[in-house]
């Protein structure tokens, strides 16, 4: 008997038809993962299941009684639990505030009995792996603990069918070991799992069943064992996908970024970069490899002119651009794809068109004096659109109504097309689909090719290694190691985790036979 | 292909805090204004029914006389609203009267007293265009300019100082002097907060409410010591008349260039924001900061600029009602002109088309009230109640839906990428 079974839901928005008959079930005790692009539907069927849309048509069955979910509470009480995305916890309280928020245990009715609450949480960590302070305040903890608070908090309520929706998105490797061990030990204790992802390494490695959605509607299912990435791939974008990112050897020419002795603090004016040097030629990619929060983030900030840096000179074709603003570097020639799109790479309310001329808007064509140019901007939106295949309905939607892949590809289109002698993409493909994976890296190459030098600075060692012709190891706001493309995921790992250079044994800087593989 | 408007709205943290932009973008849609309007009206006319004394006489013999109870709380509403309108708008057929009394005998002595109503509503919306605008543009930066008050006040005395100074100045170079005095003095006003925000950081709205302070107390001075004409009233001069704004018809019609004036900075205003690279970095910065930043756009002159010209539409707001109008000014000049601004300005969502529609809504509710407590014996504050609600209902636009059951845009669902 499936302890969850959803049959024939249809959604449909206005104009858009979101989920068209789905069927799926969730067994006792599986891992259900749910994959597809960005936009084939997840969220959506997830959200009905959540209560929080109503869908057109189909049922809902529980345990096989058939429930009309009326909004999150009432899945709660249902023992359905999400565990969001994008972290619904108040940084200034502590866990266990966090915990009983919205279902707080009182003592003679008004007073917060916070003992009961943390010992229960303890005794949750301790069923299922999950170590965290009870006592320790949100915004002192790594991203991978807050969401074992997410998890926490869902299991306080007594879910039984547990909901994740993008869990590893925001996990650094590590962290996604710690995570997989926790699915492993939530399952054997008797809980049900729906893992919405679109990163097919995952899926291969945690589910026990895998559906796969595209265009709002069910193509297929598979098994683990049964079907490749490759295959998986090609279920979820509709056609052949190449995994491994095609590309020449690197021709670097003259010097084009130089680095120097570069120190920078953060917003807080902590050290976040004592010391670094290196230099990208016309012609290559050079990638920052390293676990988050090494630096990566300011050193792409001071590049860019976001932060001012302490000292140390930036050279772009010899001219020191460590004081420059931000507008004088990008009139230098430089494009930045930012870490966080939604913060700084558009402007969510403003229309397509306006999001594509943001560095350029005052410049001619677009404007003559401080008139801007309606009719170029409109032109120049619909030729990008179509140019780097951004799909919207038009020109004239705000950025925010698209999927995530398409707003990258509306930064990427707007970076990629004006003049540039450096690009620096700073995780260019975060909590991309594989489609759009495929084209961004493509584009990247392309640039390089035309003589650009490209910095691209990610978290995902898949990434690196499939770009870079050269990869540079940043540990602590050091560059540690500089390395040939061939460098061995061994070897970077090692250096990302701290280990000197001289200490990495011979044995992991040899290379396993065979191509590098490009995984997701 | 169908999955081109994608489901998912990825605009993820924005949609977590308050912000300001909630109340002019998104699914807020045109309709949800006029229905906050009407239902303002409604609430106004139970208000209006359940505080008379006939109409609750009535009711108390309700079960004798139905029908007498509910004639009489009609007739109260009729009555009252009757003399809102007709106070602030006039009679078509009395306006239409005129016009032929004026082609059959050349008097036009009806002509002009059948539109008194009409164009005092226009006087009374000019100022409020002005401010309206002011506000709008500081929301447009994502500031808040509850100073508008204040930028108002200074402005109406930049401009009657340079209005009864000089004495023989042609109208041509007198008028726009005293009009820039006006907008001089309202932008400096507003630009004090600018600055201090952009340079300290300090937060516009505590500084905005105590220049307004500063503004009330030194006018309060300069009412009493400098600019003060001889006599006991603590009232200034009387402007030259080359720096009155000319009237359109005869006393006692006060409908004046002002009006038009405003017409024309909405329309310029509108250009600034939507059609220059000036506006469009002001709204770039009062949309995302950090996107502006990371655009190359000098943020901190932004926020100056943006308190300066609200500053200087707010002081132009004085000024038309010191050069329109009043011709003088005198303590307690203001009738909270820069206080109902920013309920214009939430009222019109910001855009200077909204700001002039509002303000004149707001000029017929104004000028009508005078007139309804005259005849029907309704204290004008009624009109603060109304106004009250429909802010109430604009900046809450889910009461509305939940009213009129407007199906609510399925938006703030939970966010993801998948």
């Amino acid at each position: 008997m499936p302890v969850l079974e959803l049959r024939g839901i249809t959604k449909s928005f206005p104009g858009v038809l979101a989920n068209q008959d789905i069927n799926l079930t969730l067994e006792k005790g599986e891992i259900h993962a749910l994959l597809g692009e960005n936009g084939a539907g997840k969220t959506t069927l997830m959200n009905i299941l959540y209560g929080l849309y109503r869908p057109n048509e189909g049922e809902i069955l529980i345990n096989d009684q058939k429930v009309d979910i009326e909004g999150p509470s009432d899945a709660i009480a249902r023992g359905i639990g999400m565990v969001h995305q994008h972290f619904m916890l108040v940084p200034v309280m502590t866990v266990t505030e966090n915990v009983m928020l919205g279902n707080e245990t009182t003592r003679n009715g008004v007073f917060l009995d916070r003992e009961k609450v943390s010992k229960r949480i303890r005794e949750i960590s301790d069923q299922y792996g999950l170590e965290v302070d009870p006592e320790a305040y949100i915004k002192d903890l790594p991203v991978g603990i807050q969401q074992r608070v997410e998890i926490i908090k869902v299991l306080y309520r007594q879910a039984d069918i547990l909901i994740f929706d993008e869990p590893t998105a925001v996990l650094t490797p590590q962290e996604v070991e710690g995570l997989i061990k926790i699915i492993r030990s939530l399952i054997a204790s008797g809980k049900s799992l729906i893992f919405i992802t679109h990163k097919l390494k995952e899926v291969l490695e945690v589910a026990d069943r895998i559906t796969v959605l595209r265009l709002g509607r069910v193509v297929g299912s598979a098994i683990p064992g049964q079907v490749d990435e490759r295959k998986l791939a090609e279920m979820m974008v509709g056609r052949e996908v190449n995994l491994v990112v095609d590309k020449q050897i690197a021709q670097p020419k003259e010097a084009v970024l130089e680095v120097k002795d570069l120190f920078v603090r953060d917003e807080r004016d902590n050290p976040a970069i004592n010391g670094l040097s290196f230099t990208v030629h016309s012609g290559e990619v050079m990638g920052v490899a390293g676990v988050q929060g090494n630096g990566q983030t300011e050193l792409v900030y001071a590049l860019t002119g976001l932060l001012r840096s302490a000292s140390g000179s930036i050279l772009l074709s010899g001219k020191d651009i460590h004081k420059s603003t931000p507008r004088q570097i990008i009139e230098q020639g430089v494009a930045h794809v930012p870490e966080d799109r939604q913060k700084h790479g558009l402007v969510l309310s403003f229309p397509l068109l306006d999001n594509m001329v943001l560095c350029t808007y005052y410049q001619p064509p677009f404007a003559k004096g401080v008139n801007m140019q309606e009719k170029i901007i409109i032109q120049n939106g619909v030729e990008l659109v179509k140019q780097f295949d951004v799909r919207t309905p038009s020109v004239f939607v705000a950025a925010s109504t698209l999927s995530g892949g398409n707003q990258q590809k509306v930064i990427v289109a707007r970076e990629f097309s004006r003049p540039i002698k450096l690009l620096i993409a700073s995780q260019p493909t975060r909590g991309l689909d594989v489609g759009s994976i495929e084209y961004i890296h493509g584009r990247i190459i392309e640039k390089r090719d035309e003589g650009t030098a490209v910095l691209v600075v990610s978290s995902e060692l898949d990434e690196i290694i499939a770009l870079s012709d050269r990869i540079a190891v940043m540990y602590r706001g050091r560059i540690v190691d500089i390395l040939p493309a061939g460098a061995t995921k061994e070897h970077l790992g090692l250096l990302m985790a701290g280990v000197k250079p001289e200490d990495i044994p011979e044995s992991a800087k040899k290379k396993s036979a065979g191509p590098v593989e490009k995984v997701f | 292909m169908t999955d081109k408007t994608v489901k998912d709205t990825p605009s993820g943290k924005q949609d977590k805090k308050f912000d300001l932009r909630h109340i002019f973008e998104g699914s807020y849609s045109t309709l949800l204004p006029l229905l906050a309007i009407f239902t303002g009206l409604v609430i106004g006319a139970i208000v209006i029914a359940a505080t008379d004394a006939t109409v609750i006489a009535a009711w108390q013999n309700f079960f004798q006389a139905p029908g007498a109870a509910l004639a009489a709380t009609w007739t109260s509403i009729a009555v009252a609203y009757g003399a809102l309108f007709g106070g602030s708008l006039g009679s078509p057929a009395e306006i239409f009267a005129g016009i032929q009394t004026y082609f059959s005998t050349g008097d036009s002595a009806a002509f002009m007293k059948a539109i008194y109503p009409i164009t005092e509503s226009l006087v009374t919306a000019t100022p409020y265009i002005f401010a309206g605008l002011a506000v709008a543009v500081g929301f447009r930066c994502g500031l808040f300019n509850i100073g508008a008050e204040g930028q108002f006040f200074m402005g109406a005395l930049g401009s009657v100082f340079v209005g009864y100074s000089f004495s023989s100045l042609p109208a041509i170079i007198h008028l726009p002097l005293a009009l820039l005095g006006g907008i001089a003095a309202g932008a400096l006003w507003g630009a004090v907060p600018g600055y201090l925000k952009a340079k300290f950081g300090a937060h516009e709205v505590v500084n905005t409410i105590m220049m307004n302070w500063i503004g009330f107390r030194l006018s309060d001075w300069l009412l009493n010591g400098p600019m003060k004409s001889p006599g006991f009233r603590p009232v200034t001069r009387n402007i030259a008349e080359a720096a009155e704004l000319p009237h359109f018809f005869p006393d006692p019609l006060r409908l004046n260039w002002g009006f038009i004036l405003a017409l024309l900075v909405a329309w310029l205003i509108y250009w600034l924001l939507f059609k220059t690279t000036i506006g469009f970095e002001i709204r770039t910065v009062g949309a995302n900061p950090d996107a502006a930043k990371y655009a190359g756009v000098n943020i901190v002159r932004n926020f100056v600029l943006a308190m300066v010209i609200s500053g200087g539409l707010a002081g132009l707001s004085g000024a038309s009602q010191v050069l329109g109008v009043d011709h003088w000014v005198g303590q307690g000049f203001s009738a909270g002109y820069g206080f109902d601004a920013i309920a214009i300005a939430l009222l019109g969502k910001s855009h200077p088309l909204g700001v002039v529609l509002s303000a004149l809504l707001f000029g017929v509710l104004r000028g009508g009230a005078t007139r309804m407590q005259s005849l029907a014996g309704i204290p004008v504050d009624i009109i603060s109640i109304i106004q009250g609600l429909v802010i109430v209902f604009v900046a809450a636009p889910d009461i509305i839906r939940w009213l009129y059951r407007i199906r609510p845009a399925e938006k703030h669902a939970l966010q993801s990428r998948g």
